[in-house]
């Protein structure tokens, strides 16, 4: 039961990831990619009526991690203090800059919330992405199951770590060039004109970073943890990750000159979930490792009670379903290319 | 006191209390819109229309700081209370989870077609993602009431081997009596503020002679509408969940009252100063027997006062609790006393014209935003010196690990970043009184509303 509870909260962290992923690097490129106000607002009405849905599974995929397994929702969190409340403060920040923004037509104003949605933007891939790495590589848990980690130390794997070292910050950046490609494929398949071609031209951009950072960061990741292989070798169905990473960003690199624009968009949305899903296939059943591995974190010592988990099962399915079919009606709702003089954006 | 427990304290009391100021009028006006709505449908009337799309401006700006605000409320439970979650997780995790899954998708999905798609959507569709929109509002407050009501009065649990609270009944649970009384009750409460709000509009239009033709429908709906819930307000729910405190926690209701000593005929308290120094009221104006009447249906039943009581059980914080309290009931009686003053005029057809009335009801709008405070002050602080009735008290509840250097820290960044979202938000609020109804379509498309609505 544990298990499956693993497998849907992994499944919605990288829901999360895809959907607001897509409104994350269109924030990256925005102020680059969209030069006029004209395509400022393009941009903010491609992401408008949906980015508060997409910010959700970040909600519900919290709510559900405290509903299965409080203990680590305990300890991550307020081990993970500091950065957590700094993302908070991003996600303000980034909410009021995109439904602000369009409500004085004034040059000052609008630049200033331009800066404010695109700058939080960024931080937040960041913090994301260290914070995946963050996990990947282990906290100081101890007996108590608790820990606090600093936001940095000396940047080197020691024995006194923080949040930022140079592993996490490569992955940060890794998350950081992955959302801002996934958000130009976005980009270049919700508008057209200047604007759509200049999204296609920062993915072609992004390509060669994000394949090199991928080949570098699963070395380094073997590197320092080296049983993150045990479970690849353990069940052979994990080979499936691999390869579809691979066949997804070759069919980036292929279809984004070609003006296949879904094609890429798809193809970029399967690299962010199967990356997360492979790193959650290496970590099972740890959820949080420690740097001391007998204290780590795992399904079976984090778990609410097994009568909880299964009602849980219920409520959830039900609700997954109605979640699932608000969000294809809405997408549906708002298909095609943003049009002019719509929304308040 | 301990600092890092009294930094957490206050850092979770600071941004609930801020966001309380949001959820209020969104779950509020989600009513009232949709009120509107289906009087523009029924009747086709355009001005209907426009009058529901004006509040939904209004709405959307709100709706954005509840959320920005909302989201760090969702994280403190991990953050700064993680021994509570740990403790209590197995069991609150349900309806935190649920409220996630059911009613934040229901309610940002189809705000978004509401506010946004109003052209890509039939009159009926988009009357109906007016209806999900308060749905989900109303949902959300539910299952945090339900959150809150297990902390208040702990059911459908058990106690499993490592210490943790775990589920025993999901139905026990979900179905908590504290929540029913306290979901009625607050829910009025957040209807008065749309209602109040509403009015306070339609009132300055009135007053100012702009957009006369939506004062009038703001302030008539307003009026109805602040009239219904002023009166639930006080009977039947605030009896309920009087009387619901007096049975679960008598020691919460003698603080409340001020009853330093237990009596018979106990009177009902309406002004006076708390004084614990020496366990008296200082200059005490009140009702003979009254108390006693409400409490328990007979004038001279016994009321159990502070005194029967061990002291570390009592709330930590008795004049504030006792100030709440009596704030919160003493403007629930205005507001009835002026709600129904409002609506005889409106049936008599004078409101309209009553320039004091009007003035009244227009400065009228902050307080229920007190009531409010109050109210959830009285609960959170009547709860204490438990985090968890009866099983777990505060001080065993925070993170250890995060220090009272760290708390500060960030308890600090929230202060100055809600500063700011409250001036902006009011900022934003005003201008879209002072643009008016027709303002939107106008300045942006260009469009007549009749022509817009279809
Ligand atoms: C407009 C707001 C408003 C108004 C006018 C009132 N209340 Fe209230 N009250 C609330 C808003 C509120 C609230 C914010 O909704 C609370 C806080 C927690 C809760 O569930 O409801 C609450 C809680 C609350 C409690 C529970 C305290 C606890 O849990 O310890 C009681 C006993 C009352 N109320 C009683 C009353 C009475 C007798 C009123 C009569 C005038 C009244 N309230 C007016
Ligand atoms: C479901 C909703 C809520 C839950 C689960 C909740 C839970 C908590 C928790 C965990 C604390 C900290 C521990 C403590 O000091 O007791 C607290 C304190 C507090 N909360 Fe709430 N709260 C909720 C809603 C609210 C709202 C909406 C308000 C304000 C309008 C509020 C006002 C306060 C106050 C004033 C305190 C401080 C009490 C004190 O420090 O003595 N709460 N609450
Ligand atoms: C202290 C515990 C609380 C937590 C953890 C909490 C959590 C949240 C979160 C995460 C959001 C953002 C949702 C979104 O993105 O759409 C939110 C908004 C909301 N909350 Fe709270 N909340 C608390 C207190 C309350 C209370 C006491 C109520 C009312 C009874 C309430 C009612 C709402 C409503 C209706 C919304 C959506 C509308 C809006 O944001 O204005 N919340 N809350």
């Amino acid at each position: 039961m544990a298990g499956l509870w693993f497998w849907i909260v992994a499944v919605m962290v990288a829901a999360y990831v895809v959907l607001d992923g897509f409104d994350l690097g269109a924030g990256v490129i925005y102020l680059f990619a969209a030069k006029t106000n004209d395509e400022r607002r393009q941009v903010l009405r491609a992401i408008g009526p949906v980015w508060d849905g997409n910010e959700v599974w970040l909600l519900a995929a919290g709510g559900t991690l405290y509903f299965a397994f409080p203990r680590l929702y305990a300890s991550s969190f307020s081990g993970f203090y500091l950065p957590l409340t700094i993302v908070l403060w991003l996600l303000i920040l980034r909410g009021i800059g995109i439904e602000f923004r369009a409500h004085i037509e004034n040059r000052m104003w609008q630049d200033f919330f331009d800066v404010v949605f695109s700058g939080s933007s960024l931080l937040l891939a960041v913090f994301f992405g260290a914070a995946l790495g963050n996990v990947v590589r282990g906290v100081p848990l101890d007996s108590t199951g608790y820990f606090f980690e600093p936001l940095w130390t000396n940047f080197k794997l020691s024995s006194r770590i923080g949040i930022l070292d140079w592993y996490t910050v490569l992955i940060a950046v890794l998350a950081l060039v992955t959302l801002t490609a996934h958000g130009s494929y976005y980009v270049a398949l919700k508008t057209d004109a200047d604007l759509g071609r200049r999204a296609r031209g920062f993915a072609l951009l992004c390509w060669p970073l994000q394949f090199f950072l991928t080949v570098i960061s699963l070395v380094a990741t073997y590197f320092i943890r080296p049983d993150i292989m045990t479970n690849y070798a353990k069940h052979p169905i994990g080979i499936l990750v691999p390869i579809v990473v691979v066949v997804s960003l070759a069919v980036m690199l292929w279809a984004n000159p070609n003006g296949k624009e879904k094609l890429a968009f798809v193809a970029s949305s399967l690299y962010v979930t199967f990356m997360l899903v492979g790193a959650a296939f290496a970590l099972y059943p740890v959820v949080l490792p420690a740097r001391d591995h007998q204290y780590d974190l795992t399904i079976y010592n984090t778990a609410a009670g097994s009568h909880g988990l299964s009602v849980g099962l219920v409520w959830w399915t039900f609700a997954a379903v109605l979640a699932v079919s608000y969000f294809a009606f809405v997408y549906r709702k708002f298909r095609g290319k943003v049009q002019a003089g719509e929304g308040h954006y | 006191m301990d600092s890092a427990l009294f930094v957490h304290r206050l850092h979770f009391a600071f941004t609930a209390t801020f966001h309380y100021l949001f959820p209020q009028l969104t779950m509020g006006l989600a009513l009232l819109i949709v009120v509107l709505k289906t009087i523009a449908l029924r009747r086709n009337d355009p001005k209907y229309h426009e009058a529901a799309r004006f509040w939904g401006r209004i709405f959307g700006i709100n709706f954005v700081l509840g959320v920005v605000t909302g989201i760090p409320m969702e994280f403190q439970f991990g953050t700064n209370w993680s021994v509570f979650s740990r403790f209590a997780g197995g069991v609150i995790g349900q309806t935190l989870g649920m409220e996630g899954m059911f009613a934040f998708f229901l309610e940002s999905a189809f705000l978004g077609l509401f506010l946004y798609g109003e052209k890509r959507l039939s009159p009926k569709a988009h009357w109906l993602s007016a209806v999900a929109v308060f749905v989900g509002s109303w949902l959300s407050g539910y299952f945090i009431i339900a959150t809150d009501a297990f902390m208040q009065h702990p059911v459908g649990y058990f106690t499993a081997a490592d210490g943790s609270l775990q589920l025993s009944s999901f139905w026990d649970f979900v179905l908590n009596p504290w929540a029913g009384w306290q979901y009625a009750h607050n829910m009025c409460g957040a209807a008065i503020t749309g209602a109040f709000i509403m009015t306070a509009v339609g009132a300055f239009y009135l007053l100012s002679g702009k957009w006369t033709e939506y004062g009038r429908i703001f302030v008539k709906t307003g009026v109805i509408a602040g009239c219904l819930f002023s009166v639930l307000q006080i009977f039947p729910t605030g009896d309920g969940q009087g009387k619901m405190v007096a049975a679960q926690q008598p020691v919460t209701l003698a603080a409340m009252e001020g009853l330093f000593q237990g009596r018979t005929d106990a009177p009902l308290l309406i002004l006076g100063q708390p004084n614990e120094q020496e366990g008296k009221i200082d200059n005490p104006l009140e009702v003979p027997g009254m108390l006693s009447m409400l409490t328990y249906k007979r004038w001279n039943a016994g009321v159990r006062g502070l005194d029967a009581f061990p002291k570390q059980d009592w709330p930590g914080n008795i004049p504030l609790l006792y100030y709440s309290y009596h704030i919160m009931v003493g403007l629930g009686t205005f507001f009835v006393a002026v709600m129904v003053v409002a609506l005889f005029l409106l049936w008599t057809g004078r409101l309209f014209h009553a320039r004091w009335m009007l003035w009244v009801l227009m400065l009228s709008a902050p307080f229920p935003y007190i009531a409010n405070t109050a109210g959830w002050m009285t609960a959170e602080l009547g709860r204490q010196p438990w985090l968890v009735y009866g099983l777990m008290r505060t001080e065993d509840g925070y993170s250890r690990l995060v220090s009272a250097g760290n708390g500060m820290f960030t308890l600090l960044g929230f202060m100055g970043m809600y500063t700011v979202l409250g001036i902006l938000g009011l900022f934003l609020i005003r201008r879209e009184i002072e643009r008016g109804p027709l303002a939107e379509s106008e300045s942006r498309s260009g469009l007549h509303p009749a022509a817009e609505a279809r």
